[in-house]
């Protein structure tokens, strides 16, 4: 699952910010949970700040100097190039789709909707690795541009798609009765509804695109991250790296602060209460099999050969392929068991974090809590690599026991993901009417039975999918696991690079099958168990 | 169960005073009742009395113990004050039983019987006990979120609107239920409600909140019949206001010579009578009215009639029984049953402050001590 979907999605399906107004004036908020709150916010913005103090170390000539070069005119033009093909290629195939299931008589649409969405659950770094091992043609740019495409138009298909279920079908009507056809009407009438989701989608796409390391290293395509990464492993890591990184930061903070003003935005196209009338589906006639014919070969590229390569490769004897290593069962058991691990504890720690950032936010509400949410949810436009390297600089400098410890990891996860986390917690907490906690209170519970007696049975669900969505994340994460990971532990996501990078496709394949299976299955759990509340789509 | 005494209690929001300086004495063991328009503050001194909010500055104190004050602020849970929402808020994710039970200790939530024992003294039968609050109607839900505020046997219980969010026919029979409820518990209990019929039906005692301050606290028939101004009589029921001249005790008006309720100094005043006080006369009638009927609202069971005085040509409203209503256009004569009010009118070059009753039979600017005596005497 792409680390940015679940949030917007789970916001816009959850009424995010309606309720926030509905919340009770409380009075002052103790000063411990202000405190708890700060420290969260203060989390996210320690990585940022500790980048900011290394570059400036530099002059501004050199500084200057460092960053006019060819160098990183060259990762400029890969990424940017990369993010707005992307972003476009998303946006056509996402919206395509999106109106073929939702407002066509296309035969099979309810299987195609899951079908649209799953590929989200497909981390980018193992659909590249199946690429990859498929053809050795898939390099550089187009390859890149593929697997972007594949993992990430989902983005743009799940808002677009909630979207055209919202729409009020009278003004189409409209439209047809004053003589237009399916496309005119489409053209002047629907897609101008659509905008808010389409670029609040294309946005998602590019932040994704710029935070994302794994996909690119394995296609040897250069960017931010993998030139950051490369500089690290060469040891060449300074005030030089912290100034690409601060570039690659800024890249992404225009992404998130432009995401959220169009959601702002959105809001009227995601109005859902009440009995709409549907539209009637558009008519395909013969184009239905031109188009099912997209379906399927888009199924194919986005699943068919991630699933398919890694059932190849785990078919091919060990030395059949180029493996140095043979995988044995106990190693993927305890990779497995790695990976299981830190998902949970990633979970729980990005959950600890939310608690009181949520409850404040939706007990308190103020200008500081306000602030602070705003600081929590920047965390999306801080790449892991940013991340990783600032912790590995602030913990060899300052506090050595940390480093490469289990416990930095896992904090690291937390900041990560703290966004999820925080939209479980808040929606959780909003839909819990402030007078049943009073009601427990003046029946003579403390703020302990309130939490255990009231909160936990009824927000525990809701916080339960954050966590479950940042559990998903955790295990499929690979670049802040690949440097921050205590040496020795090897999870799902480090094998499978580990055995790729040395062209061990068949010893990668029981790995990424593990890996994307527990994604999948989880994705699956969490869409079934929480539907609409996460899943627009119901997918 | 305990007399509850609150005095001097202010408290604002972001600087807009929404108490200012509150005193008053619930008797023990009565259904006190605090009637309010929206914005009154009502609903803040309910959460000051619960503990929700935090006073800006004056006390409570309930059954002797200050749970208010400078430097005091027992925390809700401490209080053993029950509460009952204007939505019921019961547990979604607890049984009927489970909500009734919940403020017990451990080991009296376990004993089915007491759950059951409990829904019984609310009137509901022992087996919806094992029912989701979701499956109750809205009257029942107010029934269990009472049960459940009394089960604690707390010493004070508020209850903030908790028929409003009921229909009508719901409203009355409910609201007849947790009087009776109430009763029987020997409770003392504050209502909260912007209804004036159901502050004065439910009510022993009726407080009146408006903007932050109490305009009069009485019984309801002293709160109904002499109501402290023209104001709270048109906001505690309907009103007809004349102008009129008091002179010898007596209240001069274009329904004629009235007797006062209480008395008035001598001068212009405005005269308050209610419209059911308003009679039909024959014809013959001395000292009666003569009036013109402009329009006839029916009701079944009773009827609004508007008329048009002939002297001064003011217009009156008056109510009579369904069956006695007069055809629009006719003729009528009018006379007044029982007493009047009569309000000093203010020459207009005398400038009011605001907020303060125009005339008051218990003044605001009285001391506290002769304030909280006029409650006590007003209650025997």
């Amino acid at each position: 699952m792409s680390q940015v979907a679940g949030l917007t999605v789970a916001q816009g399906a959850l009424g995010l910010g309606q309720r926030a107004e509905q919340a009770h004036r409380w009075g002052r908020a103790p000063a411990p949970l202000i405190g708890a709150a700060v420290l969260a916010a203060a989390l996210v913005l320690l990585p940022i700040l500790v980048t900011i103090v290394q570059a400036a170390g530099l002059s501004a000539k050199d500084a200057i100097d460092l960053l006019v070069r060819p160098l990183v005119g060259r990762l400029l033009i890969n990424t940017v190039g990369l993010v707005v093909a992307a972003s476009f290629t998303c946006a056509i195939i996402g919206t395509a789709t999106a109106w073929l299931v939702e407002r066509t008589d296309l035969p099979g649409r309810k299987v195609w909707a899951v079908l649209a969405a799953a590929p989200l659950a497909v981390p980018p770094f193992i659909s590249s690795y199946a690429w990859v091992s498929l053809s050795n043609g898939l390099q550089d740019f187009a390859g890149a541009l593929l697997v972007v495409t594949c993992a990430y138009y989902p983005l743009v298909y799940l808002p677009v798609a909630a979207a055209l279920r919202g729409l009020d079908p009278a003004p189409e009507e409209t439209a047809r009765s004053l003589g237009y056809g399916a496309w005119g009407c489409f053209v002047r009438v629907v897609a101008p509804q659509l905008r808010p989701a389409l670029y609040g989608g294309m946005l998602l796409v590019a932040l994704d695109t710029l935070i994302e390391f794994g996909a690119f290293a394995l296609l040897r395509f250069r960017t931010f991250t993998t030139e950051l990464y490369a500089q690290y492993r060469t040891g060449l890591d300074g005030p030089e790296s912290s100034l690409l990184a601060l570039v690659l930061i800024a890249l992404c903070l225009v992404c998130v602060v432009a995401e959220l003003n169009v959601r702002g935005r959105a809001r009227y196209s995601r109005v859902g209460s009440g009995v709409r009338r549907i539209a009637a589906p558009v008519r395909l006639g013969l184009t239905r099999w031109p188009a099912l014919l997209a379906f399927a070969a888009l199924t194919s590229a986005t699943l068919g050969v991630p699933l398919g390569m890694i059932g190849y490769w785990l078919l091919q004897h060990a030395q059949a392929a180029t493996s140095p290593v043979a995988p044995s069962l106990p190693l993927l058991f305890s990779a497995t068991f790695a990976s299981v691990s830190y998902g949970l504890a990633g979970a729980a720690a990005a959950v600890v974090l939310a608690a009181p950032l949520g409850y404040l936010t939706t007990r308190y509400p103020s200008r500081l809590s306000v602030i602070l949410e705003r600081i929590a949810y920047l965390a999306q436009g801080v790449p892991g690599i940013v991340v990783a390297l600032a912790f590995i600089s602030l913990t060899i400098e300052t506090i050595r026991p940390l480093y490469q410890s289990a416990a930095l990891l896992v904090v690291a996860y937390a900041i990560l993901f703290l966004p999820f986390a925080l939209v479980g917690v808040r929606s959780a907490l909003a839909q819990v009417q402030p007078g049943l906690e009073e009601a427990a209170r003046s029946l003579g519970l403390g703020w302990f039975g309130v939490t255990v007696r009231v909160l936990a049975p009824l927000a525990g669900p809701g916080i339960g999918a954050g966590a479950a969505m940042v559990f998903v994340f955790v295990v499929t994460e690979l670049t802040t696991t690949l440097l921050l990971a205590p040496i020795g532990t090897r999870t799902l996501a480090t094998e499978v690079w580990a055995n790729t990078s040395t062209l061990a496709f068949a010893a990668a394949a029981p790995f990424a099958g593990m890996m994307l299976l527990i994604s999948l299955l989880s994705t699956w759990l969490l869409a079934r168990r929480f539907g609409a509340a996460v899943f627009p789509d119901g997918a | 169960m305990a007399d509850v005494r609150i005095a001097g209690l202010s408290k604002s929001f972001h600087g807009t005073p929404v108490l200012r300086g509150v005193d008053l004495v619930v008797p023990s063991g009565a259904l006190f009742a605090i009637l309010g328009a929206s914005g009154s503050g009502k609903t803040t001194l309910l959460r000051l009395l619960s503990g929700f909010e935090r006073a800006d500055s004056g006390a409570i104190e309930i059954d002797g113990r200050q749970v208010s004050g400078p430097g005091v602020h027992v925390p809700p849970e401490k209080r053993q004050v029950g509460y009952v929402s204007q939505e019921g808020s019961l547990f979604p994710h607890l049984s009927v039983a489970a909500n009734v039970v919940f403020g017990l200790a451990r080991s009296q939530r376990r004993d089915r019987l007491k759950a059951e024992a409990l829904l019984e003294s609310v009137g509901l039968p022992s087996s919806y006990a094992r029912r989701g609050p979701h499956e109750l109607s809205g009257g029942e839900q107010q029934r269990v979120a009472l049960a459940r505020a009394l089960a604690p046997a707390p010493k004070l219980v508020l209850l903030d609107e908790p028929f409003s969010a009921l229909d009508a026919a719901l409203r009355i029979e409910t609201r007849q239920a947790v009087a009776a409820i109430l009763e029987a518990a020997g409770a003392t209990a504050l209502l909260v409600t912007h209804d004036q019929s159901e502050a004065l039906s439910m009510g022993r005692q009726v407080a009146v909140l408006r903007d932050g301050v109490l305009a009069q606290v009485a019984s309801p028939e002293i709160l109904y019949r002499q109501p402290a101004d023209a104001a709270l009589a048109q906001f505690v029921g309907e009103a007809v206001l004349l102008p009129g001249l008091v002179a010898g005790g007596l209240a001069t008006c274009a329904l004629g010579r009235l007797e006062l309720a209480l008395p008035a100094p001598d001068g212009p005043v405005e005269v308050m009578v209610r419209p059911e006080q308003i009679r039909f006369e024959p014809r013959t009638s001395a000292g009666a009215a003569r009036a013109q009927v402009l329009a006839v609202t029916y009701y079944g069971h009773d009827a609004t009639i508007i008329l048009s005085l002939d002297v001064e040509g003011r217009q009156v409203t008056t109510r009579v029984a369904g069956h006695m209503a007069p055809p629009q256009g006719a003729q009528a004569w009018l006379s007044v049953e029982g007493s009047v009010m009569a309000y000093p009118r203010i020459p207009p070059n005398i400038q009011i402050e605001s907020g303060v009753p125009l005339a008051t039979t218990i003044s605001q600017k009285a001391p506290k001590g002769s304030f909280v005596q006029t409650v006590k005497e007003t209650q025997e």
